[in-house]
């Protein structure tokens, strides 16, 4: 016999309201994933419309990846990331203090906030198609510069290493530094002001101030920042694609990883993209990992959170796109 | 208060919009007609509405078209239902393979009934193992004398390795020399394309030209690209032999590349154009440009020239090319299952192989149609006279082109190898890589893209 309680449950209405959002996550997220994983230990591709596979071969997508250049395309990735997120990171910061220093009073904080977050609004393949119209041999860039005389001959951007690795850094600085930028706002404001009028009554200079106050009392989002910012940069994908047509021109030296996993989905080549996946997976991992000690100070409570929110979104991206 | 209607309307459109994008597939038709009855429902699919304007315009049973273009009624009743898909970056071939992969579990009303293919891609679809395409011999067409009148080299690029007949075009691609008259008169000191043409009639005469027209300060031609289907449409093997997985690079894809790298060096070629179908390609066909010719197909004039020339009709000619060559060309197949034989068999016959209707595309659409005795015609009739061409009548240079092609074996690769071999020797002409690596690269990318090749062999 059941005694009835007295109070009302409400606790089961938690979890009805919350199943839509596991059953979603459940066949579109975690299927594919568990089934990405799988298929890297088998042969499965299109030859023409004949469908080959899948047989299981074990390691061998594996072994040879790692034969392959892939490990050239992460140098490429890695270069391409750095290029662009030093100078992200370095004027987020530098627009983030600004705007949140008190004493500036700068005018039209809202209007500058929204157009810098403006890059992030216009979708990466819209941003590289102008780009590539921008700086085409005989694109406007050129014939400015040679209107202008300051150049005799159109310079050939995109037929240069140099010239494409910039403009690609370039684009992701342009496009994520306004996004920075209002994320580190947010951490600076939440700094209380009476640590801040402390250090000024104590005779702080700005410079001081930033460095032994702010930096240290963001650093949790900062760490956040840099693993988002990392696992976004592993997955670049978009800009180099349509900047380069699929090719990472000039020799294969803007090829990212992803862009590499999606020549493989030419042919619908699961095997071999899976395993290319893991590896990804695996590494993001390993990156998470080190940002997350280097930069595990006394904050260890929001540090935790924010490597566990960026695992999270880690996971809900690793599969093949 | 109003912007939550608003915006709970605009959910609810939404969500309307997703469930009816999910129903409209299943919910129509019958499941599966009684053998010998036809269907109420032809499905088309195929990747812009070239093939249904056409349709529309010749085939005598067309009732009429709706507004959006995605039904068009017999006057039988029965549907065609156009399912176009672009062909960018494989779309079209993507979804076109799925559908034929569930083609033998798809309602009869569902079931692929045509489908249309390129030259670059006809193989993967005609090939017997596949069985994809129909035979046209089981649709009661006798590829002998009801298409006797075709040009030979389309027939053989639709048959599969048995030389089994699985499709058919209404349109033939002979390519040509496209040049500018207003050059001609500063270079040679005359426009007649008979004249030009002597001068351009194979490639050592036009390597001499093209040292003339350099003096002038004009390119021979835009791009390194420009050439290639001369060279790679006229290999004598195929890219991969059948049943191997071994990629031969036939000899004339090399002399492509030496020839390229020659010219481009010498200025012959503009630098600063990289491959075709660009912005800068677009722009070096307008008057400011200092190019003097282009190699097209009748479809290239019309589609590419024409809209990129911002100067007077009549400033362009035609004349013979250099090498004989075809360059595109649609294949209509009819799709292994379909429940409408008979209208299907109708409409490749009346848009293939009935010569008024085939006249009627070349005069309305200047598309260089299927008919050999047609063109002939053509090509002494004053009346297929082309404006933008100054009057010059293109068809008495495209037929004799069309008679002499011949054309490249196909392979299930073709079209791969032809998009990476000159992405990865673009680096090379332009100077970035080595020859060597130039090569390395190319295997990388084609390995990459087919996972079934195992090598590729170079010539000596």
């Amino acid at each position: 016999m059941k005694k009835k309680s007295k109070s009302v449950s409400y606790a089961k209405w938690g979890y009805v309201f919350i199943i839509p959002f596991f059953l979603c996550y459940f066949i579109f997220s975690l299927i594919p994933l568990v089934d990405t994983v799988r298929y890297s230990f088998f042969e499965y591709y299109r030859s023409g419309i004949k469908a080959i596979g899948p047989n299981f071969i074990g390691m061998e997508n594996y072994v040879s990846l790692l034969q392959s250049d892939m490990l050239d395309y992460t140098g490429n990735t890695i270069i391409l990331w750095v290029i662009g997120f030093i100078p992200q990171i370095v004027i987020a910061l530098l627009l983030a203090n600004w705007f949140t220093d008190i004493r500036m009073k700068i005018r039209g904080k809202q209007f500058f906030k929204v157009v810098i977050y403006l890059p992030n609004l216009i979708m990466a393949s819209a941003f590289a198609m102008l780009f590539f119209a921008l700086f085409s041999t005989n694109g406007p860039i050129n014939s400015i510069l040679t209107s202008a005389d300051l150049i005799e001959k159109p310079i050939d951007f995109m037929g240069t290493v140099f010239g494409t690795r910039s403009l690609i850094g370039l684009m992701n600085f342009l496009m994520w530094f306004g996004n920075t930028t209002i994320m580190l706002m947010a951490a600076i404001m939440g700094i209380s002001p009476d640590v801040f009028e402390a250090c000024e009554l104590d005779g702080c200079t700005g410079i001081k101030r930033f460095f032994y106050i702010t930096l240290p009392l963001i650093r949790p989002i900062l760490a956040y920042t840099l693993i988002t910012s990392i696992i976004g940069g592993l997955q670049m994908f978009d800009v180099p694609q349509i900047l380069t047509n699929g090719q990472g021109n000039p020799d294969r030296t803007s090829m990212t990883l992803i862009m590499f996993l999606n020549s493989h989905l030419k042919s619908k080549n699961y095997g071999m993209a899976g395993a290319l996946s893991v590896y990804l997976f695996i590494v993001s991992g390993i990156l998470c990992f080190f940002v997350y000690r280097m930069t595990n100070g006394n904050e260890e409570e929001a540090a935790k959170k924010a490597a566990r929110k960026a695992a999270k979104k880690q996971a809900k991206k690793g599969g093949v796109r | 208060m109003r912007k939550k209607v608003i915006a709970s309307l605009l959910t609810a459109t939404a969500v309307v919009g997703m469930l009816a994008g999910c129903g409209g597939s299943s919910d129509s038709g019958s499941d599966t007609a009684a053998s010998g009855e036809e269907g109420k429902v032809i499905n088309i699919y195929s990747w812009n509405d070239e093939f249904r304007t056409r349709l529309e315009a010749i085939y005598p049973e067309v009732e009429s078209t709706s507004d959006d273009g995605t039904v068009t009624t017999l006057k039988d009743g029965t549907e065609i239902h156009w399912i176009i898909n672009p062909n960018q970056d494989g779309v079209y071939q993507q979804k076109l393979d799925e559908a034929l992969l569930n083609q033998a579990d798809a309602a009869a009303d569902d079931k692929i009934d045509i489908f249309l293919s390129e030259t670059d891609y006809v193989y993967k679809y005609t090939d017997a193992d596949a069985d994809v395409a129909m035979p046209l011999e089981d649709l009661g067409i006798d590829p002998d004398t009801d298409l006797a009148d075709q040009y030979e080299f389309t027939k053989t690029t639709a048959s599969d390795l048995n030389g089994v007949q699985r499709g058919s075009t209404w349109q033939c691609c002979p390519g040509l020399l496209v040049y500018r008259r207003d050059i001609a008169k500063d270079v040679f000191g005359t426009d007649d394309p008979a004249t030009v043409g002597e001068k351009v009639k194979d490639w050592d005469t036009l390597a001499a030209t093209a040292e003339e027209l350099k003096a002038k300060g004009y390119y021979t031609f835009a791009s390194y690209a420009d050439t290639f289907r001369l060279y790679g449409n006229s290999i004598d093997e195929p890219w991969v032999e059948s049943g191997e997985t071994v990629i031969n690079i036939n000899q004339n894809i090399m002399d492509w590349v030496d020839a390229s790298k020659e010219w481009l060096d010498a200025g012959y070629l503009d630098k600063t154009v990289k491959g075709q179908w660009n912005d800068d390609w677009n722009k070096s066909m307008s008057s400011s440009s200092k190019v003097f010719a282009f190699l097209l197909p009748a479809w290239g004039i019309d589609f590419t020239l024409s809209p990129n020339w911002d100067g007077e009709d009549g400033a362009w000619a035609v004349t013979n090319p250099p090498q004989e060559y075809n360059w595109g060309g649609s294949y209509i197949h009819a799709c292994t299952g379909t429940d409408n034989p008979e209208h299907v068999k109708d409409i490749i016959l009346s848009l293939t192989a009935d010569k008024d209707n085939l006249i009627k595309i070349s005069k309305d659409y200047l598309d260089f149609t299927n008919t050999v005795s047609g063109m002939q015609e053509a090509a002494k009739d004053p009346e297929f006279a082309s404006e933008f061409l100054g009057g010059q009548n293109p068809y008495e240079y495209f037929a004799p082109v069309a008679e002499n092609i011949q054309i490249a074996p196909l392979s299930a690769y073709d079209q791969g190898c032809v998009e990476l071999i000159q992405n990865s020797f673009s680096d090379y002409f332009q100077g970035n890589v080595d020859y060597d690596k130039a090569k390395s690269n190319f295997e990388t990318a084609i390995i990459e893209r087919y996972p079934d090749i195992t090598e590729v062999a170079w010539p000596e």
